[in-house]
């Protein structure tokens, strides 16, 4: 009843067949699930970048004193090193899984514009090329900080333009991939597919699309009157021309603030796939967790100020900040509940994915509780710029979406490859972890509490102890990592054979395509009804 | 066109991207180096743009021609169009910045120089003597003293354009659903000319305010905030122009029918949308 119209001419020689030679497999590829895995590749090489710049910056840290590298340097690292993690580590992660999982949740047979997909993903290795290149210009890679304010940022060597150009492609990428995902969700579900039969990482995800078009021309924006401040005599950010400095702040964190939402809403999407299977019960308040993170979207856009309580604003934007934020913990509180709830008398088995799902609810919700202290505005005067908002975002960042990133890699895992990991291993990887990333984050609250200043190389000696243990936790974590790269290499080799299904609580369409799954799925509309919707209160 | 929603569309695979990839790498790194005081870059600058075109003609070409040869069902139609319609609301998101852009420095930066919300002697110390009136290009009096564009002046003939050009579109639409090829050839010839004059006077305008009126700009915020605005929407209309011409040979060769023309509605939604973002500027810009 139903033909496909994928290859040029000879539609039925080439049904099953994937694309021969690398150039039409991987380079043009219209194909989701290799455009998932360029991604999830892309985004692993640029974690081990990211994260050897981590390294450099721990091991500087290790003592007191300038050891290592200039301070110049110290503090292109604390740049590069950012920019990579967001831009290039955790936001293509999670499009690798939207990729990848969307289409095989929705029950459609690809991405809406899949053409356009492959130049979202495409830009990118260019763009990290422009961005990693300036670490050997002159007068090196940009150093004043991720948040790039200006003046300081004005006074980088050559490398100012490319970073910022390379900013701008950033954006263009994450625009298409953004509209991609949401002409996916609302266009291509299957009949039946009701929006509230989705997925919780599908609904996640259309949230989170919408705040990246809404949210990186903003970036764009404050990015071209960097530029043109820098080379084309403007003054935005000047006051003597009648600008303003503080104003740049606005825009990059009107921006800023919706993009931490951007890496932890997808986050919030995975756990809720996994603990449901492992805990084998349905979603607990599956309409408010939907309802929950559409509100904490809409929050986003309203607290950005939160970030800039030592700037000097009026006394009433302050406390409008101040209270704003503290109200995101509401949509956040009634997440992490539903998550207990979930496993509140499940019959509960703690493979792997389901470690680092509970991982990330127990860890997540520190860095949750910390924000809310740096919410407080007289305490985040003392609090801003120094290690505890450093902690503070590792915990949300690192616990929480790097760790739904492992947790989501090894659910998932089965089905794109076909093979199970190694369990044994996998529950290894995650102990070892868990373990040392609080070593290596745990002590830089005391150190902020007690005033360590963030962004700079050297340190008084009364923080040498804790920083000493961050570093080794630093190290011990980064090392640690290495098992993740072998264990998904060697699942992708061999294993034992996974079934479709993979987890015996498992629900939702992804499961019902054998393992792994074959080049295109769904090519005929799957039959939609309760029975094979994941959770949830179905409507 | 096809309009059942069960048979499934994927393309096959294309060069386009990457070669698109390549060109806007070669143009970035090109006009970086360019701006760091590098001549020969220029060139990579070139090469890149020209690749990027390059790409344009390739890959529009490519989806005109399957889309004439019927490959494209109605489920294909709604993705293009949801893809136009979240691009323009990424379009007013960034337009969006420079309007708030405007309006933060007028109603607030101006009054804080002007010595508001900060202790007399600060104000007296640092920007003694400073009048925080629009326009202004700040204490320093950066870029020297400028006159403005009045705004019922040739601004006032551009909204007028702009508007007419919006009402011909819509003609040509209409043509378009009654199936008059002659009709809609011609309205569409005069969006264009109409886009065109649009251009001709903003440019005038631009050299008016350059040579005469020592608007630049450098003229502190006045200056940064007028070119920043009406600049990237002279781009836009630029961009939005040749749309419409690329949409006008189209009409003439008669790729559009009534039940299929999304790449006409899709220029001319975003025609629109230019005009709108003008409407915009015409007020908060030149008018107040
Ligand atoms: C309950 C929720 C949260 C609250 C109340 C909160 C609050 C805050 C506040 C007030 C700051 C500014 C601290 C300062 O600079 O003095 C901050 C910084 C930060 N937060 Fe959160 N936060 C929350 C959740 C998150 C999440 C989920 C993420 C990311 C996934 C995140 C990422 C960040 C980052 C990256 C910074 C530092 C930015 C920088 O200065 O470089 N936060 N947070
Ligand atoms: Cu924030």
């Amino acid at each position: 009843m139903t033909t496909t119209t994928h290859e040029d001419h000879n539609e039925e020689d080439h049904h099953d067949h994937k694309p021969q030679g690398f150039l039409n497999r991987w380079v043009y590829s219209t194909n989701h699930k290799d455009i998932g895995t360029l991604y999830l590749v892309f985004a692993l090489l640029m974690f081990f970048i990211g994260g050897a710049m981590a390294m450099i910056i721990r091991a500087e840290l290790f003592m007191p004193g300038m050891q290592l590298v200039q301070p110049e340097f110290f503090n292109q690292m604390t740049t590069v090193h950012a920019l990579v993690m967001v831009f290039g580590a955790v936001m293509p992660a999670f499009v690798g899984f939207a990729n990848w999982m969307i289409p095989l949740m929705i029950g459609a047979p690809d991405m809406a514009l899949p053409r356009m997909n492959n130049w979202s993903f495409w830009i990118l290795p260019f763009a990290f090329t422009m961005l990693v290149s300036t670490l050997f210009m002159d007068g090196g890679a940009p150093a004043g900080g991720w948040t790039l304010y200006p003046p300081l940022v004005l006074q980088t060597g050559d490398s100012f333009i490319f970073a910022m150009f390379a900013i701008h492609m950033l954006g263009i990428s994450s625009i298409m991939g953004a509209i991609n995902v949401i002409a996916t969700i609302l266009n291509m579900r299957a009949p039946g597919m009701t929006l509230l039969r989705m997925p919780l990482f599908v609904w996640t995800w259309l949230i989170t699309a919408f705040l990246l078009i809404a949210v990186m021309p903003v970036l764009a924006g404050a990015v071209t009157m960097l530029i043109t401040d820098r080379f084309f005599l403007t003054s935005f950010f000047n006051a003597a021309g009648g600008g303003d400095p503080v104003l740049f702040q606005h825009i990059f964190w009107f921006f800023g603030h919706p993009e931490v939402y951007i890496m932890i809403l997808p986050a919030f999407g995975i756990i809720s796939e996994i603990i449901p299977t492992f805990a084998r019960k349905p979603l607990f308040g599956y309409t408010s967790m939907v309802y929950a993170t559409a509100s904490i979207a809409f929050l986003s856009f309203i607290v950005w100020a939160h970030h800039m309580f030592t700037v000097g604003m009026p006394l009433g934007a302050e406390i409008y900040f101040m209270l704003a934020t503290m109200m995101i913990s509401i949509p956040t509180g009634v997440k992490v509940f539903n998550w207990i709830a979930t496993m509140w008398r499940g019959s509960m088995t703690f493979e792997t994915p389901m470690l680092f799902a509970l991982g990330f609810v127990v860890l997540f919700t520190i860095g949750g509780f910390s924000g809310l202290m740096l919410a407080i505005v007289p305490a985040d005067f003392q609090y801003h710029d120094t290690y505890f908002v450093v902690a503070h975002f590792h915990y949300v960042l690192v616990t929480g979406s790097v760790f739904a990133l492992m947790a989501g890699t090894y659910y998932w895992l089965p089905k794109w490859t076909g093979h199970m990991y190694n369990e044994r291993l996998g529950k290894w990887h995650f102990w070892l972890s868990v373990v040392f990333v609080n070593v290596l984050f745990f002590p830089q609250h005391y150190l902020g509490l007690a005033g360590m200043p963030r962004r700079i190389p050297d340190y008084s000696p009364q923080f040498a102890d804790f920083n000493m243990l961050s570093s080794i936790g630093g190290f011990a974590f980064g090392l640690t990592q290495l098992m993740f790269v072998y264990i998904v290499w060697k699942c992708a080799r061999g294993g034992e054979t996974a079934t479709a299904q993979v987890w015996e609580g498992a629900k939702g369409l992804e499961w019902t395509v054998p393992s792994p799954a074959p080049f295109h799925t769904f090519e005929t509309p799957p039959k939609i009804d309760d029975s094979v919707v994941a959770h949830g209160d179905h409507m | 066109m096809s309009d059942s929603k069960d048979i499934y569309y994927i393309p096959h695979g294309t060069k386009w991207p990457i070669v698109g990839s390549i060109g806007m790498f070669l143009l970035m790194v090109g006009a970086s180096n360019w701006l760091n005081g590098s001549d020969s870059a220029q060139y990579m600058l070139y090469a890149g743009l020209l690749i990027l075109i390059f790409m344009m003609f390739g890959w529009f070409g490519l989806v005109i021609r399957e889309s004439q040869q019927g490959m494209y069902n109605a489920q294909v139609d709604v993705s293009f169009r949801m893809g136009m319609v979240w691009f323009i609301f990424s379009e007013v998101m960034f337009f969006a910045v420079f309007f708030g852009v405007l309006l933060y420095t007028r109603m607030l930066v101006m009054p804080w120089l002007g010595g508001e919300g900060v202790g007399i002697a600060t104000g007296q110390y640092l920007w003694s003597g400073f009048e925080a009136v629009w326009p202004n290009n700040g204490p320093a009096n950066l870029g020297g003293d400028f006159d403005i564009i009045p705004a019922f002046d040739v601004p006032l003939l551009n909204t007028l354009i702009l508007l007419t050009s919006g009402f011909t579109l819509t003609m040509a639409h209409w043509a378009l659903n009654k199936g008059n090829q002659r009709k809609l050839v011609m309205w569409m010839v005069a969006t264009v000319l109409l886009g065109i004059a649009f251009l001709f006077y903003q440019v005038e305008e631009y050299i008016h305010a350059y040579t005469e009126l020592g608007l630049t700009m450098g003229s502190g915020i006045y200056g940064s905030t007028f070119f920043m605005l009406t600049g990237f929407h002279g781009f836009h209309v630029t961009l939005g122009t040749i749309m419409l011409i690329v949409i006008a040979v189209r009409c003439a060769k008669g790729h559009f029918s009534k039940e299929n023309h999304f790449a006409f509605e899709g220029v001319a939604w975003y025609w629109h949308f230019v005009d709108v973002v003008w409407l915009a500027l015409f007020v908060f810009v030149y008018v107040v």
